[in-house]
């Protein structure tokens, strides 16, 4: 594989991060790993006890896992979504965090799932799901959903991986030569000639059309779990296109606080430039819009329709007794916070954008746990039970264990993958700093014309 | 599968539980208190057919009459009785929360106390309508919400209108919990404790026993009990004559005391079921409060302070207020 000499600078710069492991990242590996334990504790704990040992009960039947799996697969249809629209668009200042929005969706298709089988009582019959599917069960679309999309984004990740892989075999990396043979293996030969190349082209358009479509298909069907129910809250049309926002929504926030991570630990302000930050922040700031006119819609219609367990659940959620805070923490932080820190010019800088984004990611997942649980608490018909831990969910520790060890393996995901291939992509990488709008270099727009017209 | 295939197959299981309930009870003697009493061999030899397929002949005296067991196939549990339409119809003026169908029912189907498959609830319409008891059980809907999320089949529609769990099915995903709008589902959270005699017997799902941790499980009508020709439980218990339960396609309803037919009873007193708008179709009709047989506060008054809390809301606002 031959790279031309921007493209040849980005990799030697990122090169040591491939080459060396270092202190830092033993500690942190370590530090994840007893998260892990502590996970696997609190879920041998669960299988040997029972679903006793959670604080769900027959009325909040789910709790923090359910949330954990929606935010968390939500991210995963997101990175699929935005890598998907900016490889078909060719957006050049896309290119250099391209794969930290694949490397998202894989990682968070491996941790979500983990959490709806947490919800499950007997782990011992998962096999039921296969053996005797139910159609018409929206939990068997999500089945098939989920397993579709897996191997989707394992395939989009891996086309896209391929010109690297055949840069980092070529490279004669440092370090463990079962390495060097897995990229050997999985570069599949590839040398950048123009069959090879039209190929790739090809497979890799292909893969983003089906890949966004997909991301849109299977989050609605994570959304008709709940939209598909009698529950006040749930029972709604606008759950399918609210989760897709949602999912597209947190997961710019993620891949903005991963970008400003990186950005810092291998010291890629060259290439994770504030330009990009400024856009995605723009990006986060139409999508926070469009998420908040989502949020008014749902509350204003339960609101003003005013039907009994409508305005009961809108009670709940806005009473500063029960919900009200969180409510307004979700829509303050969630929605707010971020229109302002991108819209003013004084806080549109990466830091703010960071910030507003990780907020605002914590702030989504506050408003998952708010579309799960008050719901689950509002019965048609009164409780009237006086076992307060039936009445209203609390969660207990293993399930924050169980919790803090998906978010551990989710970082520790990405510290791993972080270890085997380059944050920013390297072949197929342009310059482009639009802040002085100088002309290309004539050898760059070659590249550009043979990604967009191969062979 | 043909009514013959059905009956074939219901009568080898039904040998093969038989077998298997004897053989344990009489090799292990776990069923302490039936085979410990020897009986006398009357000389008359049954074949059975034993778990690992063997004919085996054993002195009849050796069999014994086993509530809970299985006496169906688990197909046959599945298809439902042929040619009912199970019904219920509950008088909401005659109830005084005398609570005997709760306890009847926890009795019959080893539930512990705390979890109720049916219950009474206290409703109170709007605020300036009267408070009337409400039993509630599975209404067993025509539409029900909960098989159609199910992701496995282990909840079911039967032809003769019940709807079912196989626990042995159920991967406790908790989706039908959530679907239901009535809140009739239940969920083993924890090992069920299971009293000596019915921990080894087979389950089926028309019995329901044993209970299963990590499984889901509510009224079921009480088919094995249909099948004997005998009422649930609960209908037997009420000492009010609350409940009736029958057949709709026979149109006959019995509440104990007295047999009527279903559809003049709906018509003479107004029967409604609850909720109609959710489109669920339940097959329990309810009667409204009207000529109520005892006013409200006698259901209330005895209660032990425990129970008393559960409905302290809606008798006594003003306490809860403060």
């Amino acid at each position: 594989m031959e790279l031309n000499s921007y493209q040849q600078k980005a990799f030697q710069h990122q090169r040591p991060f491939l080459e060396k492991f270092g202190k830092l990242n033993w500690l942190l590996t370590f530090f994840f790993l007893v998260w892990i334990a502590g996970g696997a504790y609190a879920l041998y704990l669960q299988i040997a006890k029972g679903h006793g040992v959670t604080g769900m009960r027959d009325n909040v039947v789910w709790g923090l896992f359910i949330v954990n799996f929606i935010f968390f697969i939500g991210l995963s249809y997101a990175g699929a979504i935005i890598a998907g629209v900016l490889h078909l668009l060719k957006v050049p200042w896309g290119k250099p965090f391209i794969r930290l929005a694949q490397m998202m969706t894989i990682i968070s298709v491996i941790v979500g799932p983990i959490f709806i089988l947490l919800c499950v009582g007997r782990f011992d019959r998962l096999h039921h799901l296969f053996i005797y599917p139910r159609i018409q069960s929206p939990m068997t679309w999500d089945v098939m959903a989920v397993v579709t999309f897996f191997a989707g984004a394992v395939l989009f990740l891996y086309l896209a991986l391929i010109k690297d892989l055949a840069v980092y075999r070529d490279a004669g990396l440092k370090g463990p030569k079962w390495r060097q043979k897995l990229y050997k293996f999985f570069a599949l030969g590839y040398r950048g000639g123009a069959s090879q190349k039209r190929h790739l082209i090809i497979s890799q358009n292909l893969m983003a059309i089906i890949m966004i479509p997909l991301s849109i298909i299977v989050a609605s069907i994570l959304s008709w779990i709940f939209g598909m129910t009698l529950r006040p809250g749930w029972h709604s049309t606008i759950f399918g296109p609210y989760f897709v926002l949602g999912a597209l929504y947190s997961g710019t926030g993620v891949l903005i606080v991963a970008m400003w991570y990186y950005r810092r630990s291998h010291k890629l302000d060259q290439y994770l430039t504030d330009q990009i930050f400024r856009y995605m922040g723009y990006a986060m700031m139409v999508l926070a819009a469009a998420y908040g006119y989502f949020t008014f819609s749902e509350y204003f219609t339960g609101w003003f329709g005013s039907e009994k367990w409508d305005s009961e659940l809108i009670h709940k959620l806005f009473s500063p007794g029960e919900y009200g805070w969180w409510t307004l923490f979700a829509n303050l932080a969630g929605i707010v916070f971020p229109i302002l820190v991108v819209a003013i010019p004084a806080t549109r800088k990466t830091n703010w954008i960071t910030a507003a984004a990780l907020i605002m990611v914590l702030a989504m997942w506050v408003k998952r746990y708010l579309i799960i649980v008050p719901t689950l608490e509002s019965t048609l018909l009164p409780m009237q039970d006086t076992r307060t831990e039936y009445v209203k969910y609390s969660a207990t520790w293993p399930e924050w264990l169980l919790t803090g060890a998906g978010l551990a393996s989710f970082f520790l995901f990405f510290l791993l993958m972080s270890k085997f291939v380059t944050i920013v992509p390297v072949s197929g990488l342009e310059e482009t700093d639009h802040t002085h709008k100088h002309v290309k270099a004539p050898e760059l727009s070659n590249t550009t014309k043979e990604d967009i017209q191969p062979a | 599968m043909k009514q013959e295939e059905i009956n074939e197959q219901g009568r080898r299981d039904f040998l093969k539980t038989a077998a298997i309930a004897t053989i344990a009870a009489t090799a292990c003697g776990s069923l302490a208190c039936s085979c410990s009493s020897k009986k006398a061999a009357t000389g008359d030899k049954v074949k059975l057919l034993s778990p690992e397929g063997e004919i085996v002949e054993i002195d009849s005296s050796y069999l014994n009459h086993q509530e809970h067991m299985a006496i169906v196939s688990k197909l046959e549990a599945r298809e439902g009785i042929a040619g009912k339409k199970f019904v219920m119809v509950v008088d909401l003026a005659r109830c005084k929360n005398a609570r005997k169908c709760i306890s009847a029912c926890q009795k019959w189907h080893y539930r512990p106390e705390e979890t109720e498959w049916l219950t009474v609830k206290l409703l109170k319409d709007s605020d300036k309508a009267a408070p009337y008891w409400f039993p509630k059980q599975c209404f067993h809907c025509d539409n029900p919400p909960c098989v159609k999320v199910c992701p496995v089949d282990a909840t079911f529609k039967r032809q003769d209108g019940l709807v079912l769990i196989d626990n042995n099915r159920c991967i406790g995903c908790k989706f039908c919990m959530a679907a239901c709008p009535y809140s009739t589902r239940v969920f083993n959270w924890d090992e069920p404790e299971l009293s000596l005699d019915i921990r080894d017997l087979a389950y089926n799902p028309e019995t329901g026993i044993p209970a299963k941790v990590g499984t889901v499980e509510k009224c079921d009508f009480c088919p094995d009990r249909a099948r004997e020709g005998l009422l649930p439980p609960c209908v037997e218990a009420c000492p009010n004559g609350v409940f009736y339960f029958g057949d709709e396609n026979e149109d006959a309803v019995c509440n104990g005391e007295e047999t009527v037919s279903f559809t003049q009873l709906i018509k003479d007193k107004g029967g409604y079921r609850y909720m109609e708008e959710l489109g669920t179709k339940p097959r329990v009709y309810y009667l409204p409060p009207k000529d109520r047989q005892f006013p409200v506060e006698r259901g209330y008054e005895d209660l032990d302070s425990n129970l008393k809390k559960r409905f302290e809301s809606v008798m006594e606002p003003d306490k809860q207020k403060d």
